[in-house]
């Protein structure tokens, strides 16, 4: 199936000079949830702005749904719907009114059933006659994505959806994503809350100085540079580490109590088998164990840190 | 054509209107009435005719054309300066508009607005003297080529300003002037050679000329000079909205 969003060599040079994107290529398939990670400044915004219509390429070629975003500009927008970083809504607006002129501005009739299912999806249907500047900031970001699914898109582009929303908003934000993928919406949406990538995406995208330096499945990102660590609950406090364990990457911690073994997983053989045997030899025994795989987060840091 | 869009840009834009009443209706009409007090009766008592017109029938159009100039270019560069200021621009941007849809959305709401403004002086006037409108078709022709022309200057300016300030200093500092000066309140026959001259200079006379024509059926220069002045400025403002969407102008980066 050919990708609903391609992205072919994507640059594009400020008018200050500034570099946002550097031969960006990036192809998202219908129906996946596409997490575009990065750190501030590194050309998030830039390139979703460009794909919706926001900045002018300087070079490369964008096609939504098959559509040239700048030749066929008609048919690539009413595909995508965007929700901007920014709490930006008029103020004197009712919710209703917004939303309805959020779906003529994309060339659709009135569909008041619509519009209310949209907004009773978003909690917001109790509000609809509120004006815009009446409501909270997190009722004002759900007007915001109510105004982009007004006019029923096929493509979501949230640009960092739960900066600074609180818990309750952002488990209600995620929910109605997957709710959207399965209705079969793409969804791509920036953040650097990267527990979001990590409880969301079904891709991670990183995005570095405006060049895309890695595109994975996330959980064969994960599994790939994840590196997973073995604790080792001691029966007996050790004081140190007898020599003959020298040969693993071991520390001893929790007041002697505890081993902590860090393998990787990627390598042919994580080890483990050799550990117990030498900790058996050495005389220590354990009383428990359990693994865990490194998050997301610490994959991430690692990453834009391997190529500053 | 995306018309569901222009009408949502328009009814939009109109809203606002209603929203304003009080600013955008009530406003002109005291101050049509201040001006009728103060020319109409104070001066016109004294003044009596001009070019055999009674003075307080003779303020009328220019009176309605000094109102429909500024509102039209206040109300929209106003339109389409905010989204820009707001942010809320990003919407526009991101829905498949074309540039004219955009303009004729936002200018149509606003010379809508500056007509509905200019009929309400003009049943105002009729309270205060007697009118009697010589050639209403081309009156209303005037109207509304005035209407879409400021209109397309204000959306011009709301798109070049990049503050309150700037978005002020065109109304205040040119159109009004060039209005007080273009023949509202008197025949630029009355002035000396020399003004009358400078005066020629002022677009604004052409529009006022022909507005008072269709009212009396004499004007400060003829007809066809009229009309040509108002088609030459309607044509300057369109190349330059075509200029602004071309490039991107203060839209895009």
């Amino acid at each position: 199936m050919p990708p609903i969003v391609s992205i072919e060599n994507l640059s594009k040079v400020y008018a200050s000079g500034l570099h946002a994107l550097r031969a960006v290529n990036l192809a998202i398939g219908r129906g996946e949830i596409f997490a575009l990670l990065g750190p501030n400044g590194a050309g998030k915004s830039t390139l979703i702005n460009t794909v919706c219509g926001l900045v002018t390429p300087s070079e490369g070629r964008v096609r939504v749904g098959g559509h040239d975003i700048l030749v066929d500009y008609r048919a690539a927008r009413r595909m995508i719907g965007l929700v901007p970083q920014e709490l930006t809504t008029d103020a004197f607006e009712k919710v209703w009114d917004t939303v309805s002129f959020s779906r003529g501005l994309f060339g659709l009739r009135k569909d008041p059933a619509h519009i209310e299912r949209v907004l009773r999806d978003l909690s917001l249907y109790e509000k609809r006659d509120s004006r815009i500047m009446q409501l909270s900031g997190g009722m004002k970001r759900r007007v915001l994505i109510a105004k982009a699914l007004a006019h029923e898109p096929q493509v979501l582009f949230l640009d960092e959806p739960t900066a600074g929303v609180d818990v309750e908003l952002r488990q209600d934000m995620w929910r109605l994503v997957r709710r959207l993928r399965d209705q079969g919406v793409t969804v791509i949406l920036t953040t650097h809350y990267i527990e979001e990538a990590e409880e969301m995406a079904d891709r991670v995208g990183v995005i570095r100085k405006g060049a895309i330096i890695l595109v994975e499945d996330k959980v064969e990102l994960m599994r790939k540079l994840g590196k997973k660590r073995l604790t080792l609950h001691l029966a007996e406090p050790v004081a140190a580490l007898p020599e003959s364990l020298a040969g693993h990457d071991l520390t001893l911690t929790a007041g002697g109590t505890e081993i902590v073994y860090t393998y990787d997983t990627k390598g042919a053989r994580t080890g483990i088998t050799g550990l117990l045997a030498d900790l058996a030899a050495a005389g220590i025994g354990f009383t428990d164990l359990d693994t865990s795989q490194s998050s997301l987060e610490e994959i991430f840091v690692d990453l834009v840190r391997e190529h500053a | 054509m995306n018309l569901p869009a222009i009408l949502a840009i328009y009814r939009f834009e109109m809203a606002r209107f209603w929203r304003t009443a009080l600013q955008s209706i009530v406003a002109p009409v005291i101050a049509t009435s201040l001006y009728f007090v103060v020319f109409g009766a104070a001066i016109g008592a004294r003044m009596q005719t001009v070019d055999g017109i009674p003075y307080g029938a003779f303020i009328v159009p220019g009176l309605i054309m000094l109102s429909l100039l500024t509102q039209s270019v206040s109300n929209a560069a106003f339109g389409i300066y905010f989204p820009r200021f707001s942010g809320t621009i990003y919407e526009l941007l991101s829905a498949p508009i074309s540039p004219l849809e955009t303009v004729i959305g936002y200018v149509g709401a606003a010379a809508t607005k500056s007509i509905v403004i200019g009929l309400i002086i003009l049943g105002t006037s009729a309270l205060f003297v007697p009118l009697h409108i010589q050639h209403p078709v081309w009156m209303l022709l005037f109207l509304l080529l005035t209407a879409i022309t400021f209109s397309l200057f204000g959306f011009v300016i709301g798109l070049w300003a990049d503050g309150f300030e700037k978005l002020q200093l065109v109304p205040l500092l040119v159109v009004t002037p060039l209005t007080f000066l273009g023949g509202s309140f008197y025949s630029i026959e009355m002035l000396p050679p020399f003004w009358h001259t400078v005066s020629l200079f002022n677009p604004v006379v052409y529009l006022v000329s022909g507005f008072r024509w269709a009212f009396f059926g004499k004007g400060d220069v003829a007809l066809g000079i009229s009309l040509a002045a108002t088609f030459a400025f309607l044509a300057l403002c369109l190349a330059l909205v075509t200029w602004i969407f071309r490039t991107g102008y203060r839209l895009k980066s």
